[in-house]
């Protein structure tokens, strides 16, 4: 019994790692960004006034969160018919079916985005097909367009929208839909007034997941977006990995933080009133 | 319930039917065509191939032209297994000692533990890579794994604090009343319970550090070159069809995988819980 420690200093090595290789530095990156040269020599506002001064800043900014909001709005448009066919399925179709919406969440992010390189390519499945049909005449332009990335983003984060919207869909009482079935209402308006309303955590839990993923994924933004459509991480790749100028960097990936961040604590705070409303 | 179908019943199961069939194809079709297209013998993404082989595998395999790639694989194999290994470690022992604690500390510890899952991945890797500059730490496989481990424990402590939080305490309390130690009760009865959980996480967080790429991005080098840094690399240069044969093997990799994953421990069950 001497052995016993108390319970909380179990967690004591995974903090002490988290603290030096996690809060550490992300601490720097912030005192970082008060340098204004490259060599990080002269401290002072420099590169929080070059970045906030520059309206094209704020355009990528505000690009970066609607390239998210635009991918959120996607994935749950596709994806909520499907969670709410998975639903009324049997156990073993359920299986078949929760197989094939993970399997491209264990599948890397490149592959994913090589995929649809070759869907939207000039020589792709897209261009091919609807010139095979006659419905164009030349190849569409699809990828290095805003379109082109929203389509592949959907695809490459719906696990994470599917995943913990099935998770509390499955938790619906049934009899809730058969007594309003029985009361009168039709399908879609069970649909809007009981199940997705009572779906609400699933769903902003599955929307911030995505929010998160998407105004991050540079892979995807940089090779399907291409060089004229600039989001935050491929401003913070130039500044700090070609150019060098790691201050500058570090306010540009501190905008990403702190913009980000703030919609995700707005989802959440969302996410906890809707819990709330239901349970209480 | 005897009710006629309506035009609003009949609508709606034809528009949620077809959006979800949608849904399905949208996921599924880029998977399969890039399998397909690994067997082109064209030069070229052209879908559909012109013709079948095996030359882009072939060249794949040959030691000589793929020397870069195998020594890639290599890499984001040796990391992978490494930063699970410690992220298990680690993150079994914290949630240990966080699952079963009702305090604020420990649901500030937990969060800040998940944290790692909804921060943006750019701005970890870039800030580690001044961090271990700044402090005259040279770059190495090292790094990468201790980076990759930060970003990919959150899986395994979710996993196992969900088990542990269906566990009976009541099995632990009668354990130690017959006298065994908590050491002996933790290696006879709550690890082999919670086995499944934790194993489940490991996998998560293997996978996600092959797949990783904010934190090798900034944290690799020329040297210790990663997997997906490389395949992003041959993307962005000449569109070398070799990626298409990568992106083969890790396909059915990650299916078989899954396959096995599932049989054992029941892997979807647990990303959904």
């Amino acid at each position: 019994m001497t052995l016993k420690p108390a319970e909380w200093q179990l967690a004591l090595p995974l903090g002490l790692a988290f603290a030096s290789l996690f809060l550490a530095p992300f601490l720097l990156l912030f005192g970082v960004s008060f340098f204004n040269d490259d060599q990080i020599t002269q401290p002072g506002f420099g590169q929080w006034i070059k970045f906030f001064g520059d309206p094209f800043h704020y355009k990528v900014i505000a690009d970066t969160l609607l390239l998210g909001v635009k991918t959120v709005a996607a994935t749950v448009i596709v994806g909520y018919p499907l969670a709410l066919v998975f639903i009324d399925l049997g156990p073993r179709l359920q299986r078949v079916l929760i197989f094939i919406i993970v399997m491209p969440l264990l599948l890397s992010v490149v592959v994913r985005t090589f995929a649809w390189i070759v869907v939207l390519g000039r020589e792709g499945v897209i261009n091919t097909l609807l010139l095979h049909l006659g419905v164009i005449s030349e190849p569409l332009r699809l990828l290095q367009t805003e379109l082109g990335l929203v389509i592949s983003m959907t695809q490459i984060e719906m696990p994470l929208m599917l995943l913990p919207l099935i998770s509390v869909m499955s938790r619906i009482e049934p009899n809730l839909r058969d007594a309003s079935a029985a009361l009168g209402a039709s399908r879609w308006r069970t649909l809007f007034t009981v199940i997705v309303p009572l779906s609400m955590p699933g769903l902003i839990a599955g929307c911030l997941l995505v929010f998160a993923s998407s105004t991050t994924a540079f892979i995807s933004q940089s090779i399907i977006g291409g060089v004229r459509l600039i989001y935050l991480p491929l401003l913070i790749w130039q500044q700090s990995l070609v150019v060098f100028n790691w201050p500058f960097a570090a306010v540009t990936s501190l905008a990403l933080l702190v913009s980000v961040l703030s919609v995700i604590a707005a989802l959440s705070y969302l996410g906890r009133r809707a819990g709330g409303a239901i349970h209480g | 319930m005897g009710r006629r179908q309506s035009f609003a019943d009949i609508s709606y199961g034809f528009v949620i039917g077809a959006i979800a069939l949608l849904a399905v194809v949208i996921i599924v079709t880029p998977v399969i065509i890039v399998v397909i297209l690994s067997f082109t013998d064209h030069q070229s993404l052209k879908f559909p191939p012109t013709g079948f082989s095996l030359q882009w595998y072939q060249q794949l395999f040959d030691e000589s032209q793929s020397r870069q790639i195998h020594r890639a694989a290599g890499n984001t194999l040796e990391v992978a297994a490494l930063s699970t290994l410690f992220g298990v470690v680690l993150g079994t022992l914290a949630a240990l000692g966080l699952a079963r604690s009702r305090s604020v500390a420990a649901r500030v510890a937990d969060s800040f533990f998940l944290s790692p899952l909804v921060l943006p991945g750019i701005a970890f890797g870039l800030a580690a890579l001044m961090y271990f500059t700044l402090i005259g730490i040279r770059p190495s496989l090292g790094l990468v794994i201790a980076g990759h481990m930060i970003v990919t424990v959150p899986f395994v402590v979710r996993t196992t604090t969900a088990s542990l939080s269906q566990l009976d305490p009541a099995l632990n309390d009668s354990s130690q009343s017959l006298g065994a130690s908590w050491f002996y009760t933790l290696r006879r009865v709550t690890l082999p319970l919670i086995f499944p959980g934790i194993a489940a996480g490991a996998f998560l967080a293997f996978m996600a550090s092959v797949d990783n790429v904010p934190v090798s991005l900034f944290l690799s080098t020329a040297r210790t070159d990663m997997l997906p840094i490389r395949m992003w690399g041959m993307m962005e240069a000449t569109l070398d069809v070799r990626i298409a044969a990568i992106s083969g093997i890790l396909i059915t990799a990650a299916f078989l995988l899954m396959l096995l994953m599932e049989w054992t421990v029941g892997l979807t069950r647990r990303m959904r819980d």
